[in-house]
């Protein structure tokens, strides 16, 4: 039945029983539809129990699945095997993100970011049900769309370089994230997301080089997001340099 | 162990759970609130619901219509007065939605854009491109943010509710990075923990819908309502069972046979039109159409494929443009997954387990028979869906019935609640050491995986869309004889850090308790209605079935079965109509 057989080489680590990382090889026999998911599925249910990773959807949206695929940030779920002809293909963690067990990352760092950056709609007026809806045009989501697709798969955080040096950068999914909310006709929060958005640790940081967007698996472009809202922030920050500016 | 406090415990965090608490901490800040949840909210299975949230809202709609197609649709197994409020709340949750940020589709007005829905007389499904339930969950998940009051316990695993002279104080629950059990002792506490599609071999759902809360619930002695109405969705991708949502066809898309026919005027859905009719063809409702596959493929007119049979879903004549505005997951899920453009290709599909009708019984508060406990989302079972869901009513019904839960919850708290005794601390010691026996253990004569492929086959051969005696009771005898083996199964990975090895147990555990409600429900159910149809007894029978069917949990064997009526107010029991006679809309 199988049409092929991978080595998937796969980095295991076990803090209550392992020294160090190291690298284990499964001869995994496989579909030729399948994903690299389903070759870690195969090697879970048939041969090694011990093995940890997250996943649930399998249709690249829960963001669950991010980790390094022959060295690349990947949705493990949209990581087909006929793309890697080698037959050998080496699975590790995210980088930049310590490892919890095996193929699963510590988040709290993300997810402690994410809440920092006020993602949710700071009104320009409350409003009641009774009031129906904002009225939001098509050209109006757009300003946004993009920007409202992250999975926080956090493939993006594990190719910057910015915040491979410096893990204070509030980085790329989030700042992302702030823009998304900032760029919402119905809101009028960039002040408030300011503190975090404009600081130090927040979009001057980056240094705009883009690997972020090109390893997105969702096109959100969170470099041009970035882009996008130091442009928008640039004069507030260049005539804060001048005398009487606010610095 | 450690014992942790909140005044209210939420087990789930996906789209009811967080509703849940937002309604918690708006209803009074001064709750604590735990949320637990065995993923970050954000994988939550709702991110893949796609296709959209029916509610009322444009001026050619109105309740009654509402009301009348999801009462038809569900064969009269709904309750009408759930089904009132459910289409009277809606409209303003999808609106509360809507100021939250949730990036719904617009008309060039800058009015929310709604689009037509299988089952629906009337164009009503609000959405966000083809990614609703995305956008629904990221939306609930940032705007939970806000509420200090709510504390996430993300990848925290539920094993057991704590349960107290007739009411219910917590549960117990392993941080999943320690493998620590904890004691979450609150005051009242609601299930949000999503539907049991897992039981089934091929199906939409994510790895995390295994049934855990509804087995939680009926150990407690909740009992199960309505179990053996199981939906298969008629266009699931062969080979991953991925979901091609039911808004393909409301756009426009087609369902054809190997000859190129579109069949379903062959089934009381037609007669076939170039744009699509609601209520008609491939906007009938989900049970007839994928009844219809069956038939089809008993005539020889399906298309075999090394993944099972399948028939076409024809998008070509919606043209690049209309794909890619409206669908563009679609596209990408068949290119990637099928190697099928359906800009330029016919994509291949079949019937695939989607959602469960049923779950643990509530009333129209989300209130379940045991005090202090709720239940909210696809979990639960309030009557809203019946005998057959129709598409779109589920993420407006976790909306609705997820802010009454959080009410309710809230309400109840501030009535006063006894203090638990000193059985809840022994209780959770119970817990603890049925998950240490799992470690102890050495030597299993079975496995876990092996165990969980016998009983998915067993469910799908014997529960699947046509169904009789016989093969029903192979499939009850099979899940007697894996309940008995799984008894004796044994961790191969003894670690505490992120020990999916144990999850999976636990997760088989919970599966195997929901499958048999399933089954033994579905046994005893001696007619055909919405989903669930016997070839042995193909007619509808009001007389002796117009009741939910209650499952009872028995530690020692099968459940017990008994009967609640069904809540009818203002629709008697009818015939379900559709095709030209529905009546319903032009979706052109
Ligand atoms: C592919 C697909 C498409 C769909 N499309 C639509 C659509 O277009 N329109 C529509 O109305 N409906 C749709 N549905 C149905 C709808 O999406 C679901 O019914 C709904 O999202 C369920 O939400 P929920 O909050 O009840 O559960 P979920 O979102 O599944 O969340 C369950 C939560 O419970 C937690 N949990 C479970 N067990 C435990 C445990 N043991 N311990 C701790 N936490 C636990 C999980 O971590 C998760 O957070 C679709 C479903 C699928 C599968
Ligand atoms: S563009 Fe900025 S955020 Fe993106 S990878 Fe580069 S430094 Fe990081
Ligand atoms: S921006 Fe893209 S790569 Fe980064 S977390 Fe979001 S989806 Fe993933
Ligand atoms: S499993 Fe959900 S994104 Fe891969």
């Amino acid at each position: 039945m199988s049409e092929r057989t991978i080595e998937l080489e796969v980095l295991r680590y076990r803090p209550e029983q392992d020294q160090e990382p190291f690298f284990q090889t499964y001869k995994v026999p496989c579909e030729e539809e399948w994903v690299v998911l389903d070759a870690l599925n195969y090697v879970k249910e048939e041969m090694d129990r011990t093995l940890s990773y997250r996943w649930s959807c399998h249709m690249f949206v829960c963001g669950s699945c991010g980790m390094m695929i022959d060295g690349e940030p990947k949705l493990a779920c949209k990581a087909f095997l006929k793309d890697y002809p080698t037959g050998k293909i080496r699975v590790e963690p995210l980088s930049n993100f310590p490892i919890e067990r095996d193929l699963v990352v510590v988040l709290d760092d993300f997810v402690e970011k994410l809440e920092s950056v006020k993602p949710y709609i700071i009104p320009k007026e409350e409003r009641t049900v009774e009031q129906g809806e904002y009225l939001q045009t098509p050209a109006q989501l757009k300003a946004f769309k993009q920007y409202t697709l992250c999975i926080n798969c956090l493939c993006c955080y594990a190719v910057c370089p910015q915040y491979g040096l410096d893990e204070s950068f509030v980085g790329p999914a989030a700042l992302a994230l702030a823009h998304r909310y900032n760029m919402d006709s119905r809101d009028l929060g960039r002040a408030a997301r300011d503190d975090v958005v404009a600081a130090a640790e927040g979009i001057w940081h980056c240094s705009f080089v883009g690997a972020c967007s090109q390893v997105c698996p969702k096109d959100v472009d969170p470099a041009g997001a970035i882009q996008q809202a130091k442009f928008a922030h640039g004069i507030d920050y260049l005539t804060s340099f001048l005398p009487g500016g606010k610095r | 162990m450690q014992v942790i406090e909140a005044d209210v415990i939420i087990v789930g965090a996906g789209g009811a759970g967080l509703r849940t608490a937002i309604a918690v901490a708006e209803a009074d800040p001064k709750l604590s609130i735990a949320l637990l949840s065995k993923v970050y909210p954000m994988r939550s299975h709702t991110c893949a619901a796609e296709g959209g949230a029916a509610g009322v809202i444009k001026s050619n709609d109105n309740l009654e219509y509402h009301f009348h197609d999801t009462v038809s649709g569900g064969d009269w197994l709904t309750d009408q007065d759930a089904v009132d409020l459910f289409v009277n709340e809606i409209p303003k949750e999808l609106l509360r939605m809507e100021h939250w940020g949730c990036p719904w589709s617009r008309e060039t007005s800058g009015n929310v854009a709604v689009r037509p829905f299988g089952g629906m007389k009337i164009m009503r499904t609000w959405f966000a491109a083809d990614k609703t339930g995305f956008h629904m969950l990221h939306t609930l998940f940032q705007t939970s943010i806000k509420y200090p009051s709510v504390k996430r316990f993300d990848e925290y695993y539920t094993v057991d509710l704590l349960t107290d002279d007739g009411a219910c104080y917590g549960c117990t629950a392993i941080e999943m990075r320690t493998g620590q059990m904890r004691q979450f002792r609150g005051k009242a506490i609601v299930i949000c923990s999503g539907g049991a599609g897992k039981i089934f071999p091929f199906t939409t759902n994510g790895a995390v819908k295994t049934g855990d809360g509804m087995a939680m619930a009926y150990r407690a002695g909740v009992p199960l309502k309505d179990m053996e109405f199981v939906q298969y969705h008629p266009t699931g991708l062969p080979g991953s069972g991925i979901l091609l949502t039911e808004a393909c066809r409301g756009e426009g898309g087609y369902l054809v046979n190997k000859d190129g026919y579109r069949y379903l005027q062959d089934y009381g859905l037609g007669p076939e039109t170039p744009t699509p009719v609601l209520k008609a063809m491939e906007l009938g409702p989900r049970d007839q159409l994928s009844q219809a596959f069956w038939h089809e493929q008993k005539k020889g007119r399906t298309i075999p494929t090394k993944w099972g049979d399948v028939v076409h879903l024809d998008l070509r004549h919606l043209g690049e443009k209309k794909i890619d505005e409206r669908l563009p997951l679609i596209r990408e899920l068949s290119a990637k997954y099928v190697d099928s453009d359906p800009v330029t290709t016919l994509v291949p599909v079949r019937p695939v387990v989607h959602y469960m009708m049923g779950g643990i019984h509530t009333d129209i508060h989300a209130a379940t028979p045991l005090k202090g406990l709720y239940a909210a989302g696809e979990c639960a079972c309030v009557s809203i869906n019946g005998a057959n869901r129709l598409g779109s009513n589920s993420l407006g019904e976790l909306l609705v019935f997820g802010a009454r839960a959080g009410r309710g919850a809230a309400e109840y708290v501030k009535k006063g609640v006894r203090a638990p005794g000193e059985r809840l601390d022994a209780l959770a010691a119970d817990s603890e050491a049925r998950v240490k026996a799992w470690f102890q253990r050495t030597q299993a004569s079975d496995r876990v995986p092996a165990l969980k492929k016998r009983l998915t086959t067993a469910m799908e051969d014997g529960c699947g869309i046509y169904r009789d005696e016989a093969t029903i009771k192979a499939a009850c005898d099979i899940i007697v004889d894996v309940r008995e083996r799984f008894k004796n199964v044994a961790l191969e990975d003894k670690s505490s850090v992120y020990n999916t090895d144990l999850y999976q147990t636990l997760e088989m555990d919970a599966m195997i308790e929901v499958a048999q409600a399933v089954a033994v429900s579905a046994l005893q159910r001696r007619e055909s209605r919405g989903a669930h149809q016997r070839l042995d007894h193909v007619k509808r029978d009001d007389e002796a079935f117009l009741k939910h069917s209650m499952a009872h949990y028995n530690p020692n064997g099968e459940p017990r079965i008994d009967y609640l009526d069904v809540v009818i107010t203002k629709s008697k029991p009818a015939e379900r109509v559709y095709g030209a006679r529905a009546g319903g809309q032009s979706a052109a």
